[in-house]
């Protein structure tokens, strides 16, 4: 037990030291410019495809479960704004940095702790390259731009999956069930989703890079700490949901 | 003489282990020490301190000039462009073709058209005995003693004022031992005339020493001129020396 609180205090203790050391190398030179844009197609192009799947087939089951649901007590018509909200403040943000976020994280965790285990992190920093600007800030600075987009993306493919099931399903009138939903759907729903995005990519990232640094234990310990990734981000973005959608709560709607 | 490095009454543990125990030395300015030393007994954490990779847990470490062992990452950054590090295993970006290793410092530190950059990856090669041909390949695709000399190529980019080489040449066959062993004697008398050394081969010792130091138990059991330490009757150091086991701790 008290092995087991040593550790999670050293994590959450490494990773803090490591957060206020990428804060205070945010400023990057020009020519690391282009390992933010690789880096944003590594994360943004190439998990594209996983987050709009998740996103079409949610919307889809969201709206199917809440239309026969709410039919029971004549509540259908409410099925569009119902499922628009749900989608743009919760699941789209949350599912797309699940996804993507143990896609990407454990990702980076395996490359940086390959490099860590064969030297290759201690051979930068020997030849006067600092690290954490090179190799961690600029995955930082992707993320809080792709996460935010690819959330974008999910939430208006898993609106108009909802849109569509429920045309096809339930033969919901396209035209009407748009109308309601943007009635009841106001910017700050879309917003708030949106923001939490932008914490979730820089959340997801770190502990993606924290771990991969903190490999011990040659090629059986970079193995546990792709594992270990993937639990920490699932479990950091769905505690951290809480604690933003309360500060979003407050911040948007003053409650 | 002027001292490079400066190592102070320096300890370092790792969990229980006490591997460095109140070590106390001087490098100078146009010497190669050699620190000789059985498997962990603590040579590659020294050389790791001097070039300020793991801080020291009590002592002081001055390198060219300064004291090194409370700065910051960022504040050693400068200081670590003066020295050139071999590792081991090399330490190459496998992900980079050796093109883009070697002029890897020279990207990062300098600002230089693609041409300028070429020659002097070449001319880098060349110094190490590598020809082009080897431009365009993996670090995988090379031999072991290849990588090794690309290492030593890389380290020399930045012109560094001192090198570091960490067990130069373990792994390696014979012919290999014997050419990076060349080489580390060509660099000393032609690119960087200060150099620290660790190894457990006594054969590269006898070739590039200007001082040995026998790292046992945390400590230096003899630090002096080669040949003084090479015929030491200390009996650790000699005991180190011959391979006989049984005495070898003290």
């Amino acid at each position: 037990m008290e092995a087991y609180l040593r550790r999670t205090v050293l994590w959450y203790g490494g990773l803090s030291i490591l957060a206020a050391s990428v804060v205070r190398n945010l400023a990057l030179p020009p020519a690391y410019l282009q390992h933010v844009v690789h880096e944003i197609e590594v994360m943004g192009v190439r998990s594209l495809g996983v987050a709009l799947v998740a996103a079409v087939f949610t919307g889809m089951v969201f709206a199917l479960q809440s239309a026969i649901n709410m039919a029971r007590f004549g509540a259908e018509a409410y099925v569009g704004p119902v499922s628009a909200l749900a989608i743009l403040r919760e699941l789209g943000p949350v599912l797309t940095a699940i996804l993507v976020g143990g896609k990407v994280a454990s990702g980076i965790t395996a490359e940086l702790g390959s490099m860590k285990v064969t030297e290759q992190i201690d051979a930068l920093r020997t030849l006067g390259v600092n690290y954490v600007k090179r190799l961690i800030v600029p995955r930082l600075l992707a993320a809080v731009v792709v996460f935010p987009l690819l959330t974008v993306l999910s939430d208006a493919v898993g609106v108009l999956g909802g849109m569509i099931i429920m045309n096809l399903e339930r033969g919901a009138d396209m035209y009407t069930y748009w109308n309601v939903t943007t009635y009841w759907v106001v910017p700050r729903d879309f917003l708030m989703g949106v923001g939490k995005s932008f914490f979730f990519g820089g959340i997801v990232t770190l502990i993606g890079c924290y771990n991969g640094l903190s490999v011990e234990g040659g090629t059986e310990g970079l193995g546990r700490a792709t594992t270990a990734t993937v639990v920490h981000v699932t479990m950091g973005v769905i505690v951290s949901d809480f604690f933003l959608t309360k500060l979003f709560l407050i911040f948007f709607w003053g409650q | 003489m002027t001292a490079i490095v400066e190592v102070n009454d320096v300890w370092k543990r790792f969990d229980s282990l006490e591997v460095l125990q109140g070590l106390s030395f001087e490098a100078f300015k146009g010497e190669t020490l050699v620190v000789m030393g059985g498997s962990g007994s603590g040579k590659t954490v020294l050389l790791r301190h001097i070039a300020g990779l793991i801080q020291p847990d009590q002592g002081q470490i001055k390198v060219f000039g300064q004291n090194i062992e409370a700065l910051s990452e960022e504040e050693l950054l400068p200081f670590r462009r003066r020295m050139g590090f071999v590792f081991q295993g090399a330490a190459l970006f496998d992900s980079l073709t050796i093109h883009e290793n070697v002029a890897y410092p020279l990207r990062e530190h300098m600002r230089l058209s693609e041409d300028e950059i070429q020659g002097r990856v070449v001319e880098a090669l060349a110094r190490v005995g590598l020809r082009e041909d080897v431009l365009p390949l993996l670090p995988s695709e090379l031999s072991g003693g290849m990588r090794k000399r690309v290492g030593i190529a890389r380290a020399l980019m930045l012109e560094p004022e001192m090198m570091l080489y960490d067990e130069p040449t373990a792994g390696l066959d014979p012919t290999n031992a014997h050419l990076v062993s060349d080489l580390i004697s060509e660099v000393q008398a032609r690119v960087c005339d200060t150099s620290i050394v660790v190894t457990h081969d006594l054969e590269l010792t006898r070739a590039v020493a200007t001082r040995v130091a026998v790292l046992i138990d945390g400590r230096f059991a003899a630090l002096g001129p080669r040949d003084a330490v090479l015929d030491s009757d200390e009996p650790a150091v000699h005991a180190f020396l011959t391979g006989d086991a049984t005495s070898y701790r003290v």
